[in-house]
């Protein structure tokens, strides 16, 4: 599958890397759905013997292909949020010598990038690679919800209901880009959503 | 002088208003007939008498009413001051700058009396009298940046230094010109300007940082910004968009004079002793078309700045739907005369408008 080139964007917007095998004292590697492409692409029989692959499927069939890479440890989950309470288990042990693969959508970079930087983990040790959905993790700036998956601008908010604008800027603390009342100024005239990179 | 505290408001009635003293040392943001991004700083060590440059802080007739309506959007959105657990021993320097500059700049509002690290702090304005102890955090009612700029005119933001850049870890921020600290909190210098346009393809930003971060302690620096508010809101944030936007829309030609308002920001930066963070008060001053029009030379360079302003920033000002109004209304008060350069309106000097 083609990787999507995002347009050139603002400064507050992350940039995503290609994932390369590390020397490093373990591997803890963390991907949905497609994301799980670019674990069978990256992994070699060195970085397996002490590897942990955390996958959230989101509905996608990888798991036989990635258990047959012969992880150290495999864990599939069917969500996020599901997966988060194993992720920051892991992640409590972390010991110099890590080496943090993430990949998927930005919504789980994002996410799990804070994760890692919070348990400790230098962000040094950390690569990201995106695959997959394009869809953006947002937050509004009203009422601070977050609403997942977000394919189209403007989008309605999934707690408090406004129809909001996408930005492109990003918050890392947040994992998350804006989302701003899109008919504020003229309320009821919403422009007919269409695709993000439309 | 003694300054008359206004009983007013930011919001409802918005009974908020100027006296032609708060006119006449109204922050005019543009020195000359034209305007671009510029960093324009200068060093922050007073200015003329009466100016808004004089004093480190400076307090006006607006200080009480504005500390009341921080209050209200406190108490509706605590998430407007914040600040990031390695933040408090900033907070702890901007508190002693600003009591020390109060008391020592306006003795007659403002008492610091210190004995070791036992404080007692006296704003006679908003009648409080408290005892602490320095450092000490369990002795104030709120933290150190909290319980300070609850007290001072203007937002605030702590800059932490590291890594070659300024990260925005901590703030109180309610009088903002559009942006979320909640969302901004924690990105670097770059991360926050980001949606900025042009500025950065002009290199503004790296020149800017790299004056920031070689402030100096006991050099402060100063600039202006400005941009546009329909009624003298202070609370223009993110947060409440979906319910303040809409005022935009209820310009008249009729009440365009009294309901726009100029929004100027006298940003300031300070190098802190102990954290080697930066202060940056971002003090708002609102002036209505009106009021600015009193001044022969403000009127004429007005016109000629908004008329002449690319699309790009009047559309990120959140003005461009409203510019032709305005230039209907300023355009009688430029008679093509020249202007004096600087900020200072002049009004002895500048000639009056031509009928």
């Amino acid at each position: 599958m083609s990787k999507f080139e995002f347009p050139p964007s603002i400064g507050s917007r992350p940039i995503w890397g290609t994932l390369e095998p590390r020397t490093g004292a373990s591997h803890l590697f963390i991907a949905d759905a497609q994301g799980a492409e670019a674990i069978i692409d990256v992994a070699t029989p060195e970085l397996m013997k002490t590897g942990h692959i955390i996958f959230i499927s989101l509905g996608a069939d990888y798991a036989d292909k990635l258990r047959a890479l012969g992880p150290a440890q495999f864990y599939e989950g069917p969500s996020y949020d599901a997966s988060l309470p194993r992720i920051k288990r892991v992640l409590s042990d972390a010991k110099m010598g890590l080496r943090v693969y993430l990949a998927g959508t930005e919504s789980l970079m994002g996410q799990a990038t804070n994760e890692a930087t919070s348990a400790g983990v230098p962000p040094a040790a950390i690569q990201t690679e995106h695959r997959g959905s394009t869809a953006r993790r947002m937050q509004c700036v009203h009422c601070k919800g977050f609403t997942e998956d977000v394919e189209t601008d403007p989008f309605v908010c999934s707690h408090c209901g406004l129809n909001l604008f996408v930005r492109d800027h990003y918050s890392r603390r947040l994992a998350a880009y804006q989302g701003v009342c899109v008919d504020a100024e003229d309320p009821g005239n919403v422009p007919t959503p269409k695709g993000i990179y439309e | 002088m003694s300054i008359q505290f206004n009983d007013e408001t930011f919001r409802d009635d918005y009974s908020f208003h100027n006296s032609e003293w708060a006119i006449k040392r109204f922050p005019f943001p543009f020195h000359e007939d034209s305007y671009m991004y510029s960093m324009n700083a200068e060093q922050h060590q007073g200015g003329p008498d009466g100016s808004v440059y004089e004093k480190r802080f400076d307090v006006d007739e607006h200080y009480v009413s504005e500390m009341q309506d921080r209050a209200k959007v406190l108490a509706d959105d605590p998430l407007r001051c914040q600040s990031l657990p390695h933040m408090t021993l900033a907070g702890w320097d901007l508190l002693e700058l600003i009591m020390v500059s109060k008391s020592e700049d306006y003795p007659e509002l403002f008492e610091l009396h210190r004995d070791g690290n036992q404080w007692r702090w006296v704003n006679k304005p908003l009648g409080i009298d408290d005892t602490f102890t320095f450092l000490d955090e369990s002795t104030l009612p709120y933290g150190p940046m909290e319980y300070i700029t609850r007290q001072t005119q203007g937002d605030f933001a702590l800059l932490d230094q590291r890594e070659e850049n300024l990260w925005m870890d901590a703030g109180m921020i309610t009088t903002q010109a559009d942006w979320s600290l909640d969302f901004d909190i924690g990105m670097n210098f770059f991360e926050w300007h980001a949606p900025v346009p042009k500025a950065n393809e002009m290199g503004i930003f790296k020149r800017a940082l790299k004056y920031l971060i070689n402030i100096p302690q006991g050099s402060p620096g100063r600039r202006l910004n400005w941009t546009m508010t329909v009624n003298p809101l202070l609370d223009t944030s993110p947060e409440n968009y979906h319910k303040w936007g809409v005022q935009k829309t209820t310009l008249t030609p009729e009440n365009i004079g009294a309901k726009q308002h100029l929004r100027v920001e006298l940003q300031t930066f300070y190098r802190l002793p102990r954290s080697n963070a930066l202060a940056f008060p971002i003090r708002c001053y609102l002036c209505s078309f009106q009021d600015l029009m009193t001044m022969p030379k403000w009127g004429r360079r007005l016109h000629r700045v908004i008329r002449d302003l690319p699309d790009e920033l009047a559309t990120y000002k959140g003005f461009i739907d409203n510019r032709p109004m305005m230039l209907d209304y300023l355009s009688n008060f430029d008679d093509g005369l020249p202007t004096s350069p600087g900020i200072f309106p002049e009004p002895e000097t500048e000639p009056p408008l031509k009928a």
